[in-house]
């Protein structure tokens, strides 16, 4: 590892190729699976590289103690974590201070998108766990949570698209990886937006970066978050989209068998009919 | 509050069925749900498992690392299990410490691969006295509809026949470099029975649990060799029933057992 560090790595070769084959520009593959856990009110799996994460939702919710409702609008209580065995020295299985910062950021991000008025003295409650990481799982976290809160049936005014961006070897690039990340001269920007709006939502940054470098990166990362954001909205169609054509078949089918009964019912001698089928339905209702 | 009185309306339904012979999802008494094993689910664990026994869900990684040996064993390694309940498992659990369940599924985990010997401690010993491998295994527990227990027990056994040792020099762990794989010479298996309105019943769901007066967890060996009991909950059993209960439990050991290669 040492020898590695001293040894210059040219991280954008001549033809525009980074040190895992990718161009500038290009995000890492993302795989999202809405609707993975039966017992959250909302969820969601999801793969970013070798990036993996889990997020479950529930609320809203009564916050409870009590004392921490607020009559104005629903709390956002957002869990970052990392499990021990998804990063190369297994981490101390208590939550450390860049767990708590991470998942404070991120529940104001997504505090941002969610219609909060409309849910007073509740609570919205989102975990998600890490369990294999290369670099960017906040921003990894943050994709999934807000489809696991669009799965929860959340208004949201949009949902929340985060992408990380940054520089290595002089180059801006792109959803940076680990190796990437530990370039000398490495910044790391993981930002995300509300992409109708282009509102940002988070933007944290680390590094040395000039006026012009920051317009680039800046630029660059909306153009990443609004990829992820097409993804993430694919994945919530699919998994939608899907359930309802089911649903229409299974409409379908008992409008036939309906139809088959009535035709059946037609041919049929007409039955004398009684008073109590006169009665409306529930006619005490109105 | 609401959750409680639900669960106390299901808990009628299961006894009442469980009386007539029956189980709310249809299953007989011996059954286990669909069992699902995906290995290799993180590339920076030295192991890992994810197991779904119906909708439950756990996920298990194993981490090597160094340290010195206990002094009473100074040519031995050892394991630590460690359980987190997920607060997305079940809209009860919450994050912070653990608690007394999460290290009860811990603890009888952890009894069941250690007193079995499915893992040699001398053979984790890298300098007598000064560096042993300590194999850390970590569960999370992702969804909880019921029997945590067996399924806990499936993802370790799954994440530990994965397992690679990595390589050790010059008194640091070389990452991503490994020395060769963990040598598993058992797959103990827990099952765990529960009691219900007075009848025994494998693979219990969340609903029957809350219904059950009693639990009895058993980890065999494929040798048949029993390496664990526990007995959970307040009510009691007869001797009869527990010799019913580990002659389900060695049956079933063995069914899943076959799921593993």
């Amino acid at each position: 590892m040492a020898e590695e560090k001293n040894e210059v790595l040219t991280y954008v070769d001549s033809e525009g190729k980074r040190l895992d084959g990718r161009k500038v520009d290009e995000l890492r593959e993302i795989k999202i699976l809405p609707s993975v856990l039966s017992r959250a009110d909302g969820s969601c799996y999801l793969e970013w590289g070798q990036n993996k994460v889990l997020v479950g939702v529930y609320g809203p919710r009564e916050a409870l103690p009590q004392h921490i409702q607020d009559p104005t609008k629903a709390l956002v209580d957002f869990v970052y974590r990392m499990a021990t065995f998804s990063v190369p020295d297994r981490k101390n299985p208590r939550p450390g201070r860049r767990e708590v910062e991470i998942s404070k950021v991120c529940g104001k991000a997504l505090e941002g998108a969610i219609f909060l008025e409309r849910f007073p003295n509740t609570t919205i409650d989102i975990s998600a766990y890490i369990f294999d990481s290369n670099a960017g799982t906040r921003v990894t976290a943050l994709a999934a949570a807000s489809v696991a809160l669009a799965d929860a049936g959340i208004p949201m005014r949009d949902l929340v698209s985060p992408v990380a961006v940054g520089r290595a070897g002089g180059h801006i690039l792109l959803d940076l990886n680990k190796q990437e990340e530990d370039a000398p001269d490495a910044v790391d920007m993981p930002m995300a937006i509300l992409p109708r709006t282009g509102e940002v939502v988070l933007l944290q940054m680390d590094g040395l970066l000039s006026k012009e470098e920051w317009l680039k990166a800046f630029q660059l990362g909306v153009k990443g978050c609004r990829t992820v954001y097409k993804k993430q909205k694919e994945a919530l169609k699919k998994r939608y989209l899907e359930t309802s054509a089911e649903q229409d078949k299974g409409i379908k089918k008992a409008a036939k068998e309906l139809e088959k009964a009535t035709e059946a019912k037609m041919a049929a001698p007409e039955e004398p009919q009684t008073n109590d089928s006169e009665e409306p339905i529930g006619g005490d209702s109105k | 509050m609401k959750e409680e009185i639900i669960w106390e309306l299901r808990s009628d339904k299961v006894k009442e069925l469980a009386k007539q012979g029956k189980r709310i999802d249809g299953r007989s008494f011996d059954e286990y749900r669909k069992l699902e094993i995906e290995t290799g689910i993180s590339e920076n664990a030295h192991g890992s498992c994810r197991v779904k026994l119906g909708e439950t869900d756990v996920i298990a990684g194993v981490k090597f690392d160094v340290a010195e040996p206990y002094p009473d064993s100074p040519g031995e390694g050892s394991i630590t299990v460690g359980v987190e309940l997920m607060p997305m498992a079940s809209p009860v659990f919450e994050p912070g410490p653990p608690r007394a369940d999460s290290i009860e599924l811990a603890r009888v985990t952890d009894r069941g691969i250690r007193e079995s010997k499915a893992i040699d401690f001398s053979e984790l010993c890298i300098t007598e006295g000064e560096h042993v491998w300590f194999a850390f295994i970590d569960l999370y527990i992702a969804n909880d509809n019921g029997n945590l227990f067996d399924a806990c027990a499936l993802s370790a056994i799954g994440a530990l026949l994965e397992a690679k040792i990595p390589k050790f020099e010059d008194g640091k762990v070389i990452q991503k470099e490994f020395s060769g794989k963990l040598n598993l010479k058992k797959k103990p298996v827990l099952a765990t029975i529960s009691k219900v309105a007075g009848v025994l019943l494998a693979d219990a769901l969340l609903a029957e649990e809350k219904a059950s007066e009693a639990r009895f967890s058993v980890s065999t060996t494929e040798n048949e060799e029993l390496c664990a009991f526990q007995k959970g909950g307040s009510g009691t059993f007869t001797q009869k029933e527990l010799d019913q209960a580990i002659d389900l439990a060695i049956a079933k050991g063995k069914e899943l057992r076959s799921h593993f290669k």
